[in-house]
């Protein structure tokens, strides 16, 4: 590299282009000293113009306390709580009637309700077809929401509440119950739990052993009668599944009941009071009311 | 003032020292003010360093990459805030280190999801996402419950955190494993003093579903779980001057 102190540039004209060079010399090569193009230039200095601007009008440089807040008195925050009044404009009248109106008007004004369906259906989707399947057709250990049984309850107020405190969720009024755990905690043997399941198995009218059956039948009253009913056709007080019925949550077939005998399994709703408002609420109730064409 | 430019130009060692002023002052302009600004991280009620079992949990995070595809960040936009909930505040990163905001979703936002899903449904998806998100490209996690987790070393992770300023005290460092063990059990003893060192909302339960052991399934639901649920929002008050920006 040259050092400018040994090397002091003299002044040259490339004869061909007739430009400027930068006065050195390496090995007989030359550099052209043209200017910088003018547009880039301009743009450049534009920069620099818009820079000192931006900070005049918005946020930008930090002090001691604090910093300055620009004239625009700009704020992404308050950009959205503006952003999020104009939406609940937009949503209108339907929405604030959502809030006011009872479940059962909801679903008596064809408006409200075709509001409250397009309003759940999104809703649905983003939040509880992840546990419930796309359109609520569930899975194993997640409860159906398209057919006619219903752990807790399928009417209006029971969705609605279901949804607000959810099912052995951290909310303090949450629905709570509890299967025990047969089999694993040793409450009964496991012969008895071996009988249970061929019982549980007649219960839904299907072929099993009438000896163990038989046996079954006082432990069942004993330990099972309390929350699924002497005839084993559930309580939803309790959410306990009806046992006569073709719908499961576990699965029908005798190792799945047996499973569930042993260890107990109760699902968790979560519950979305917090999440969701009133409306939002209400709308979802409507949904999922209307899919499972209502109880 | 042109003519001394030229100067600078031509000397290597005036321009690399130039050039160090020039970047010395973006960096002590961005960053420093973040150090002594009172105003930078919002004053909210509920914020506590993170329980023994979720930081376990949170390296779990960290190790398998879920950052890589997963933000916890939601922006103060509209959709965001519909979509997720309320948007994410400095105050609820201050004890991250170092921080999960992200820089991509590939899969969804994670700020709140503590509280969104059961523990089973955290079970099910991460052992297979596909079984209860058909359209998931998430790997599967199975591992994670048949991995006992690792926590000897756990009171030295809460000593580094509280070197780098995160408010662990004496007594949480020294009952760190106590700690652990109680909130992966509802039935231990140890409940009172736990939520009595980390607040009444920490949960305390069996996480993935094996009451027999502590698994690396445990940590990380114990994180997920908690993820967004501290801040107290009923005292926060969003549109306050101070808070806008």
């Amino acid at each position: 590299m040259a050092d400018s102190k040994h090397d002091k540039p003299t002044p040259h004209k490339d004869e061909v282009s007739g430009v400027d060079t930068t006065g050195h010399e390496w090995d007989g090569i030359r550099e052209l000293d043209n200017p910088l193009p003018r547009w880039w230039l301009y743009v450049f200095y534009g920069c620099i113009v818009f820079a000192i601007g931006y900070w005049i009008l918005m946020p930008a440089w930090p002090g001691l306390h604090g910093y300055t807040k620009g004239l625009l008195h700009q704020s992404d925050r308050g950009e959205l709580s503006v952003a999020l009044n104009d939406l609940s404009a937009t949503r209108g009248a339907a929405g604030q009637a959502l809030v006011k109106a009872s479940l059962e008007q909801i679903e008596a004004d064809p408006k409200l309700q075709a509001y409250a369906l397009a309003a759940g259906a999104s809703i649905f989707g983003d939040n509880c077809a992840t546990c419930h399947g796309t359109g609520g057709t569930g899975g194993k250990g997640y409860p159906n929401l398209r057919d006619d049984v219903w752990l807790w309850g399928g009417d209006l107020n029971a969705i609605e509440h279901t949804l607000r405190v959810g099912i052995r969720s951290t909310h303090p009024d949450a629905r709570q119950s509890q299967m025990p755990s047969f089999g694993r905690d040793q409450i009964l043997t496991g012969q008895q739990v071996n009988d249970l399941t061929e019982y549980v198995t007649a219960l839904s009218r299907r072929k099993a052993s009438p000896a163990a059956v038989s046996r079954a039948a006082p432990i069942f009253q004993a330990q099972c009668a309390v929350c699924h009913g002497p005839e084993g056709k559930g309580n939803q007080t309790v959410g306990a599944p009806n046992l006569t019925d073709q719908d499961w949550l576990y699965g029908g077939d005798p190792n799945s009941i047996h499973t569930q005998i042993w260890n107990g399994r109760a699902g968790v709703m979560p519950s979305w009071e917090k999440r969701f408002n009133t409306a939002t609420i209400k709308a979802l109730t409507v949904y999922v009311h209307a899919n499972a064409s209502g109880q | 003032m042109w003519k001394h430019h030229k100067k600078l130009e031509r000397h290597s060692l005036l321009l690399v020292i130039g050039i160090l002023v020039v970047v010395a002052i973006g960096g002590l302009v961005e960053i420093s003010p973040l150090f002594y600004l009172e105003s930078t991280i919002e004053k909210v009620d509920g914020i506590r360093p993170y329980t023994p079992l979720e930081l376990a949990g949170r390296d779990i995070y960290v190790r398998e990459g879920c950052y890589v595809c997963h933000s916890q960040m939601i922006r103060p936009l509209r959709d965001e805030v519909e979509r997720y909930g309320h948007y994410s505040l400095a105050a609820e990163s201050m004890y991250d280190h170092p921080f999960q905001w992200g820089s991509k979703r590939t899969g969804p936002d994670l700020a709140r999801v503590g509280g969104k899903y059961s523990d089973g449904w955290q079970i099910d998806h991460l052992t297979n996402p596909r079984a209860v998100v058909p359209e998931s490209v998430m790997p599967p996690y199975a591992f994670l419950a048949k991995k006992d987790l690792d926590y000897r070393d756990i009171a030295d992770k809460l000593r580094a955190q509280r070197t780098v300023g995160v408010p662990y005290s004496d007594a949480m460092i020294a009952n760190a494993v106590t700690d652990l063990e109680t909130q992966a059990d509802p039935f231990a003893s140890g409940g009172t003093a736990l939520k009595k060192r980390y607040g009444p909302k920490v949960n305390q339960r069996d996480f993935d579903g094996q009451p027999d052991r502590i698994s690396d399934m445990d940590a990380l639901i114990a994180y997920l779980q908690m993820l967004g649920t501290t801040v107290d929002f009923t005292t926060y008050k969003a549109d306050a001057g101070e808070n806008l920006r």
